[in-house]
C-alpha cells in the first residue's frame, strides 16, 4: 500500500524535460483560474478570456503593439539572466531602466533642437551608462561591504524615480509645458525610427533582438558565460576552479544595469518622446517575470515576454470592453509567476509515494 | 511657533506613522524566522481594501478588521505554502505577491472608489501599534518560543536538529507578518484616509520594508525608524505648505537612501552583520528524506 500523499525528494540531476514544460502547466494553469475568476465576476468566460488573450492581437495594429510592450521586457529580462544565472539578485531593474531613459533622455533634451545622425546613438549610449552606473552602485556595495543585493537595488528604484519626478517638475520641465511634469520633447533624430509606416513599433525591437542574439552567444560559447553559470551552480567549485566572483558580480550587474537602461532609452524615444513621471508601466518588475517564465533562455525569454506583453494589452482591452480595471493584468502576471514558482518544484525534486507496508 | 501648531504636528506624525510600524513589526517577525517576503505592499492592498467593502456591506467595524486581517492571513498562507512547502524562490514568490496584490485589490475595490464611510478614530490603533512592538519585543527576548523563533531564522539545520519544527515556526512567523500588513492597510482605508482607491497604500509596503533593515532587525528600532521616516514625511509637507520652495523628492527618497547606508555600515563587518541580519534569511529548509 502506498501513502495517500505524495512525498518530495531531491532529483540527483535537474529534469530538463520538466524545465520545458513548467512554463506551459503554469501558462495553463493561469488561464484556468483567470476563467475561474471571470465566471466569478459575473462574465461569460470564453467572452472574457477572446477579449483578454485574442482579441488584442487580431489586428496588425494589435500585433504591433504586442511587440512594443515586449521589447522592453525582453531586453530587461535577458539583462536579468545574466544576474539571475549567477545567482545574484538584482531586482532593481526598474530603477536602472529609470537612470537610462534620464541619462539618455537627458542628452535629447540637450540636443531638443540638434537633427543630426549621431543624436540617437549617443542617446543609447547614455541610457546603457545611466543604467549600468545604477546597476553598479549595488554590485560594489555588495563587492566591497558585503551587503545585500536584493534589498540595496530594490531601495534604489525608488531613489530613481524620485529623481526623475524631481527632473521633470524642475530643471528639466518644458517651459513651453504649461507647466505639466513633463520635459521637453526630443528633436525627430533623437526618436528611435518607426520600422513600419503608422505602426508604434520601432528600432528598439531589432537593438533587443541583437543583444539576445550577443548574449545567447555569450552564455553558449565564451568562458564568461561558462563562469556565470558554474558558479551559480556551484558557487564552491566556481572559487576552486580559481573564477574571481567579483568581477563577475561587478560585469552581470553593469551589463544587467546597461540592458535595462537601454530598454528605458527606448522606451522615452520611442512610443513617449520625452520624459515624464511614469515612463514604465513596472516594465523593471514585470521582467523579473519573464527571466523567470522564459528559465533565462534566450529564446524560453523572447515566447515569456510576448506571453507577459499580452497581459498588458489584454489588461486595456478589459476595461474598455468589459468595464474591467485594468490592473487586473497584474492579477494574471502574479498567478503565472505564482504557477510557475510553484512547478518549479517539478525540476529538480520528484514526487514519490512512499510503500507504507 | 505656539504650542498648538506643534501638538497639531505630532498628532499629524502619530496618526500617519502608525501603519509603518504595523506592517514593519509584522515583516520584522516574518525575517526573524528567516523569511524575506516581498509581498508587504500587495499585502497591505488588500488588507485595505477587505476592510472597505466589508465595512460599507455590513456597516460593522469589527467585522471590516476582522474579515482585513484574514485577508491577511490567506494572501501571506499562500506566500507561505509555496516557499515552505514547495521550496519556491522567496524573491520571486514576494514580488509575485505584491504584482497579485495590487491587481486584486484594484479589481475587488473598484465599485467602492468615491463610496464615502464614516471614519474610526484612529487612536486605538496608534496605543496599540506601540503596545504591539513591545510586545513582540517581549516575546523575542524574554520568552522560550521567541528564542525558537530567532533560532530558526538564524540555523534552520541546528533548529531543526533540536527537534523544532522549522516549517511550522515559518508558517506562524509568515501569518502574523500577514495579518499585521493587513491591518495597517485597513487602518489606512478606515482610519487614516477614510477611503478607496486604487493603490492607496502608495509605496508604504517598501517603505516599511526598508524599516525593518534600517531598524537592524530590532523591534524597538522599528519604532524609532517609523518614526524617523514618517516625521520627514510630514515636515516635507508643511514645510511645502508653509511655501518652502525645495525639491520635497529628496525628502521623499530619504528612508531608502538612509537604509542603503545602514546597510552598508552593518554589512561592512562581518561581526556586525551577523549580529544584525538573520543569517538564514531567504534560505529555503529541505530536510531531505
Amino acid at each position: 500500500m502506498n501513502s495517500l500523499f505524495p512525498s518530495i525528494v531531491s532529483r540527483s540531476q535537474s529534469s530538463g524535460l520538466m524545465n520545458f514544460f513548467v512554463p506551459i502547466i503554469s501558462i495553463v494553469l493561469t488561464l484556468i483560474t483567470g476563467s475561474i475568476i471571470f465566471v466569478l465576476l459575473g462574465f461569460d468566460p470564453a467572452y472574457a478570456l477572446y477579449t483578454f488573450f485574442i482579441s488584442p492581437i487580431s489586428s496588425t495594429y494589435g500585433i504591433s503593439e504586442l511587440f512594443v510592450k515586449a521589447t522592453p521586457l525582453a531586453l530587461i529580462a535577458i539583462g536579468l539572466s545574466y544576474c539571475f544565472k549567477n545567482n545574484i539578485y538584482n531586482i532593481g531593474a526598474e530603477g536602472q531602466l529609470t537612470m537610462g531613459a534620464i541619462f539618455g533622455g537627458g542628452i535629447g533634451i540637450l540636443f531638443h533642437d540638434t537633427n543630426a545622425f549621431w543624436l540617437l546613438p549617443l542617446m543609447i549610449f547614455g541610457g546603457a551608462i545611466g543604467g549600468s552606473l545604477w546597476g553598479l552602485i549595488p554590485a560594489i556595495l555588495k563587492t566591497k561591504f558585503n551587503t545585500n543585493e536584493i534589498l540595496t537595488s530594490l531601495m534604489l528604484v525608488y531613489v530613481a524615480l524620485y529623481i526623475l519626478d524631481y527632473l521633470v517638475v524642475g530643471p528639466w520641465k518644458d517651459p513651453f509645458g504649461y507647466s505639466f511634469p513633463k520635459s521637453r520633447p526630443f528633436s525627430e533624430s533623437g526618436r528611435m525610427p518607426l520600422l513600419f509606416d503608422g505602426l508604434r513599433v520601432h528600432f528598439g525591437l531589432i537593438i533587443t533582438l541583437f543583444l539576445i542574439f550577443v548574449s545567447w552567444f555569450i552564455f553558449s560559447k565564451t568562458i564568461f558565460g561558462f563562469q556565470l553559470k558554474v558558479s551559480g551552480y556551484s558557487p564552491k567549485a566556481a572559487r576552486y576552479a580559481g573564477f574571481n566572483q567579483t568581477t563577475l558580480v561587478l560585469f552581470a550587474f553593469a551589463i544587467c544595469g546597461a540592458f535595462a537602461g537601454i530598454a528605458g532609452l527606448a522606451e522615452v524615444s520611442g512610443p513617449i518622446g520625452l520624459l515624464y513621471r511614469d515612463i514604465s508601466p513596472n516594465y523593471g518588475f514585470t521582467a523579473i517575470i519573464v527571466a523567470f517564465l522564459g528559465r533565462l533562455h534566450p529564446i524560453g525569454i523572447i515566447f515569456a515576454s510576448l506571453v507577459i506583453a499580452l497581459t498588458y494589452l489584454g489588461a486595456e482591452d478589459a476595461q474598455l470592453f468589459l468595464q474591467i480595471p485594468s490592473a487586473v493584468g497584474f492579477i494574471f502576471q502574479g498567478l503565472v509567476l505564482f504557477y510557475l514558482l510553484g512547478a518549479e518544484l517539478l525540476i529538480n525534486y520528484k514526487l514519490t509515494y512512499k510503500k507504507l507496508l | 511657533m505656539n504650542l498648538d501648531l506643534i501638538f497639531g504636528i505630532l498628532q499629524i506624525v502619530l496618526i500617519a506613522t502608525t501603519p509603518l510600524v504595523f506592517a514593519g513589526i509584522g515583516e520584522l517577525v516574518t525575517e526573524k524566522s528567516g523569511v524575506l517576503n516581498l509581498g508587504v505592499e500587495g499585502m497591505m492592498l488588500v488588507g485595505a481594501v477587505s476592510a472597505f467593502i466589508i465595512l460599507v456591506i455590513t456597516g460593522s467595524y469589527f467585522l471590516a478588521f476582522f474579515v482585513s486581517i484574514l485577508s491577511g492571513i490567506i494572501m501571506s498562507g499562500l506566500f507561505a505554502f509555496l516557499v515552505l512547502f514547495l521550496m519556491s524562490n522567496q524573491i520571486a514568490t514576494g514580488l509575485a505577491l505584491t504584482i497579485f496584490g495590487i491587481g486584486l485589490s484594484s479589481m475587488l475595490g473598484k465599485q467602492y472608489i468615491g463610496t464615502p464611510i464614516d471614519g474610526l478614530s484612529p487612536w486605538f490603533f496608534v496605543i496599540f501599534s506601540f503596545l504591539i512592538v513591545f510586545l513582540v519585543s517581549y516575546f523575542f527576548y524574554k520568552t522560550k518560543a521567541g528564542l525558537i523563533l530567532r533560532a530558526v531564522g538564524e540555523s534552520h539545520n541546528s533548529a531543526h536538529a533540536l527537534g523544532y519544527s522549522v516549517i511550522k515556526i515559518r508558517f506562524l512567523s509568515i501569518l502574523f507578518g500577514g495579518s499585521m500588513c493587513a491591518l495597517a492597510g485597513s487602518y489606512i482605508s478606515i482610519c487614516y484616509a477614510p477611503m478607496w482607491q486604487e493603490g492607496m497604500t502608495a509605496g508604504r509596503g517598501w517603505i516599511a520594508l526598508a524599516l525593518v533593515v534600517f531598524a537592524t532587525w530590532k523591534p524597538e528600532r522599528v519604532l524609532i525608524g517609523a518614526y524617523i521616516f514618517g516625521g520627514v514625511t510630514i515636515l516635507q509637507m508643511n514645510l511645502q505648505a508653509l511655501g518652502l520652495r525645495f525639491p520635497g523628492q529628496f525628502f521623499s527618497m530619504a528612508p531608502y537612501v538612509a537604509t542603503i547606508i545602514v546597510l552598508v555600515l552593518i554589512s561592512s563587518n562581518k561581526l556586525r552583520i551577523k549580529l544584525s541580519a538573520p543569517a538564514s534569511l531567504t534560505i529555503p529548509f529541505y530536510k531531505g528524506r
